[in-house]
């Protein structure tokens, strides 16, 4: 009898966890879409200023801005993990850690100082695990709505320590929203801003006739002002599309849990009834067994 | 009539306007311009300040921009900014609080230079978005 009540217990258990992960599931979904929305708002802008950048660098020629020039000898490096606050959504936050960790390996095994900025909870715990240098850390921004001002802040201190050749190299480690089902970790170098595409040639032979732009004060100058902001702009992104990352893996995440439990339930739920149709049947045996010698 | 030029203000938030216009006038750093349709490429960063257009009714719009980036083609003005407000959707009541913490910040801290542009810039938004905002309508 002790077995039957036990595993009843163990059913009511796992019919709330089912609860609680199906409603983490639920709340996961409808931030999703948030975050998915806030994405959508910024394609225009990001669109717009690669296009400007484009069309910009091309004509500013080889005037070379500071934040353009590759360092000859890289001493410090510094990478920005972006990670989430919360757990509970797969492997998500390992697959980030694991490609900012072999990124700071390689770089040390070349005897380079290397720094960390966090953005979200579980990089800075792998950080303080692993006793790394951590300069700045922003908790409560990945899969909330912030705004573009936090991008920025960052933005501007990277752009400031690096002029002042405190930082050689800046990259970003994050979370690309491939699809619902499919999130990657990627890295990304923020500075020395990469080789920026020139726009394709293929669109200019659509209009033959496109007339030079005139650049006020001139294209360097627009240049200068609008390679920081790049830097912000693609933290900005990169903080979007790990927010909405985050989200997506944590509504599979939790789909599977709540999966898992449906299956749990189902075999206790056999394994409950077995059990009692068996103590039936026990009982009953008892019972005829009983009359059986009441008569004899 | 002469032709409308579509105007759109981007921010990394939103897009806050796409519309047609008869007129754009911006605050380009080296003067405040007028963008009509037809007008050559041109492109230009911008101060902070007011943008104006008239919209294809004839009425007169402000939006608020915090520096950013124009470009003019023929047919189109798109404006990069990094925070932009339509005069309506002001939030005076923030923008004197920012008013005045730029305020204090400028008379504590002379010696820094950071802070001190930083604060300047934060003192102009400020000031721009209220005198904005309490324009008399016409």
């Amino acid at each position: 009898m002790a077995a039957l009540k036990e595993v009843k217990l163990k059913i009511a258990a796992v019919k709330k966890t089912k609860q609680i992960t199906k409603a983490m599931n639920m709340v996961a979904a409808s931030r999703l879409r948030g975050a998915q929305v806030r994405m959508e708002g910024f394609r225009p802008y990001a669109a717009k200023f690669e296009e400007v950048l484009g069309s910009l660098s091309q004509k500013a020629g080889d005037q070379a801005n500071p934040l353009l020039v590759p360092r000859d000898e890289i001493k410090h490096s510094h990478i920005i993990v972006i990670t989430s606050d919360r757990g509970l959504c797969g492997g998500f936050n390992a697959n980030i850690i694991k490609r900012a960790d072999s990124l700071a390996k390689e770089r040390m095994a070349k005897g380079r100082k290397v720094s960390f900025s966090s953005f979200g909870k579980r990089g800075l715990d792998w950080m303080r695990r692993e006793k790394l240098d951590v300069v700045s850390r922003n908790n409560g921004i990945v899969g909330s709505s912030f705004g573009f001002s936090v991008a920025a802040n960052a933005g501007r201190k990277m752009v400031s320590a690096f002029l002042s050749h405190e930082y050689d190299e800046v990259i970003v480690v994050y979370s690309e929203f491939v699809s619902m089902a499919k999130q990657v970790p990627m890295s990304k170098q923020l500075l020395p801003i990469p080789p920026i595409a020139k726009q394709d040639q293929a669109a200019d032979e659509d209009a033959p006739y496109q007339a030079e732009h005139i650049c006020e004060p001139t294209p360097a100058a627009l240049l200068g002002e609008l390679l920081p902001k790049n830097v912000d702009v693609q933290i900005h992104r990169a903080l979007l599309e790990t927010s909405t990352s985050e989200h997506a893996a944590r509504m599979l995440a939790m789909d599977n849990a709540t999966k898992a439990c449906k299956d749990m339930i189902g075999n206790l739920t056999l394994a409950y009834n077995k059990a009692r149709q068996a103590a039936i049947t026990a009982e009953l045996m008892d019972i005829v067994g009983g009359a059986e010698a009441l008569k004899g | 009539m002469a032709e409308n030029i579509k105007l759109e203000i981007v921010t990394p938030e939103k897009a806050v306007v796409s519309e047609e216009a008869q007129i754009v006038m911006a605050p380009g750093t080296l003067g405040e311009f007028g963008v009509l349709s037809g007008h050559t490429p041109f492109m230009t960063s911008l101060k902070i300040g007011a943008v104006r257009y008239v919209d294809k009714e004839g009425r007169e719009r402000f939006v608020f921009v915090s520096g950013g980036f124009a470009e003019a083609l023929p047919d189109r003005v798109t404006i990069l900014a990094e925070s932009a407000e339509r005069r309506r959707d002001i939030d005076v009541g923030r923008a004197k609080a920012a008013m005045q913490r730029a305020e204090d910040r400028l008379r504590k801290e002379k010696d820094e230079n950071i802070d001190f542009t930083r604060a300047r810039a934060a003192l102009a938004r400020a000031t721009y978005r209220i005198r904005l905002a309490e324009m008399p309508r016409i």
